[in-house]
């Protein structure tokens, strides 16, 4: 087994290859098939399709609400569309089948590390429990994957002693443990100072990159969204309003794009304003 | 009709729960360090307020027997009621309302954290089921234990009637006359049928403790409201079965 981080020949190739054992997988893509989901009489995504290509990083933007991580949850199999289909590699990714045969990994908002485990039994919690390998191989899958989010040090402290930034790294560690085909990620930087943002912008680049492996981010991360993606796609009130490259995305003319990627700050005609005046009128 | 509705799935969930627990238990050997370490909460951090408990029931009832049975000149089988009490209903009765009180509360407490913070929805999506690493220990736990804290209970409870026994002065009956009373009266069976409600009693108060814990929803306020409302379904449980499992045992 080597230890060594292997270069996938092409970012652009369908194979994820295994970071720890070097043998290659397919990258699965996802399909979101006219999903709507309600919550009681509450709508919180409408007739939402998109494909998401087997390798790519595909980023879902939108502001506050729009419902990315519930279609998020979804994807990962947590929750069920009220209406519509989500597959992954053409399956139902809430069946335990589909999990023992398609491994996504999801990076919690705000991690979800166990609390009552050290970081390193965060880490080795998933191949002990699949059984892959023996007490040294699962050692040494931990720690280069700990080694790879420059977190090594922490391997021996408990969630609750890390900062935010490292919670972070840690959680994507967990990920990549996991050795996954698809890697979800909700919101990596929010409540992270920009440098620290940006540092998880290149850890997702760079994963996918080294190991093709399927990204899908959400996040309101206009930086992340713009320099790291493959394609961008935009959720406003549970509607997908638009879906391309970032180079499309600023070139858009659409107000509520343009007003969402580069809002201005108008003190003199504030927007909450401007909402106060249409409700009373 | 919503409440019976509520019940009705209560009971799904639990039936369910129970069942995929169970599905998982083949795994139970490669499982030993956790089945050891909740052994380790529920035996023995149980255990001395069970002792301290039991201790005082077994006084309050030989001060009790000891008190009502001295004009009927009878205070010689103040053993044989103590005895009985404790191995048939009160041991098994109020360890397992213990039981509740600090091992279910703090299951339905550490689950419902785990639920909210979404720590299982990350078990789930690493394909690690719940009901395998969280609930299967517990349960093979409590089947283990319970009965070790019956037997420490009945010694225990059994021990203070006898203190009692000797030194109140309107009691005052040798430990000697006590124990043969004791003897003499409490069965094997009747220490058997009180293991057996016990191991009912806390197999159903960590199930329902663990799925309480597991469908909690919300934010940190629920993780209380999961807590309170897993204690008082278990003490409810307790009383309602110790009516049933009592009418079937007699």
């Amino acid at each position: 087994m080597s230890n060594d981080v292997e270069v996938s020949e092409s970012s652009s190739c369908s194979k994820t290859r295994n970071p720890f054992t070097g043998v290659e997988a397919n990258a699965v893509g996802v399909k979101v098939d006219h999903v709507s989901k309600s919550y009681g009489d509450a709508e919180v995504l409408h007739d939402v399709s998109f494909d998401v290509k087997p390798g790519e990083i595909f980023v879902l933007m939108g502001p506050s609400g729009s419902g990315k991580s519930v279609l998020l949850r979804q994807i990962a199999g947590l929750e069920l569309p009220t209406k519509g289909k989500v597959l992954v590699d053409g399956q139902d990714p809430s069946l335990e089948e589909t999990r023992e045969k398609v491994r996504v990994a999801l990076v919690f908002q705000a991690g979800a590390l166990f609390n009552s485990l050290s970081v390193y039994d965060n880490l080795a919690l998933y191949p002990r429990e699949h059984r892959s390998g023996d007490e040294k191989a699962i050692d040494q899958k931990v720690m280069h994957a700990l080694k790879i989010l420059s977190v090594e040090d922490a391997a021996q402290k408990f969630p609750s002693e890390l900062s935010g930034g490292m919670k972070k790294r840690v959680s994507i560690a967990r990920a990549l443990v996991m050795e996954p085909q698809l890697l979800l990620y909700d919101e990596p930087t929010s409540e992270l100072d920009p440098v620290m943002s940006a540092t998880i912008s290149e850890i997702i680049a760079t994963l996918k990159n080294e190991y093709s492996v399927t990204s899908l981010v959400v996040t309101h991360d206009r930086a992340l969204a713009l320099t790291i993606a493959n394609r961008v796609g935009i959720l406003m009130d549970g509607k997908l309003i638009t879906l391309g490259t970032p180079g499309d995305l600023q070139k858009s003319t659409d107000p509520r794009i343009v007003d969402f990627l580069n809002p201005k700050i108008d003190i003199q005609h504030p927007r909450f304003k401007k909402l106060e005046n249409k409700d009373t009128s | 009709m919503k409440q019976l509705n509520a019940i009705l799935e209560g009971v799904g969930s639990v039936v369910q729960l129970l069942v995929r627990s169970l599905s998982y238990a083949g795994t139970l050997p490669r499982q030993w360090g956790r089945f050891v370490e909740q052994c380790y909460m529920i035996g023995y951090t149980t255990l001395p307020i069970v002792a301290i408990l039991s201790f005082f029931i077994g006084t309050v009832l030989a001060l009790e027997a000891g008190y009502s049975m001295q004009d009927f000149g009878a205070k010689e089988y103040i053993g044989s009621l103590v005895g009985l009490s404790m191995a048939r209903e009160l041991g098994p009765m109020m360890t397992s309302v213990l039981l509740a009180g600090r091992v279910g509360s703090a299951i339905a407490a550490e689950l419902a954290s785990m639920t909210v913070y979404q720590e299982i929805d990350a078990l789930t999506t690493m394909n690690i089921p719940a009901a395998k690493i969280l609930v299967l220990p517990r349960l093979a736990a409590v089947l283990v234990m319970m009965p070790v804290l019956i037997i420490i209970s009945n010694i225990v409870g059994w021990f203070g009637g006898s203190v009692v026994a000797r030194y109140v002065s309107y009691v005052g009956i040798s430990p000697e006359a006590y124990f043969a009373a004791l003897r003499h009266f409490t069965k094997f069976k009747d220490v058997m049928n009180g293991m057996e409600k016990a191991e009912i009693f806390g197999f159903v108060v960590v199930l329902v403790c663990c799925d309480i814990g597991l469908n909690t929803r919300g934010g940190p306020r629920e993780i209380g409201a999961a807590v309170t409302r897993a204690v008082v379904v278990s003490l409810i449980l307790i009383l309602v079965l110790d009516y049933f499992v009592t009418k079937i045992l007699i």
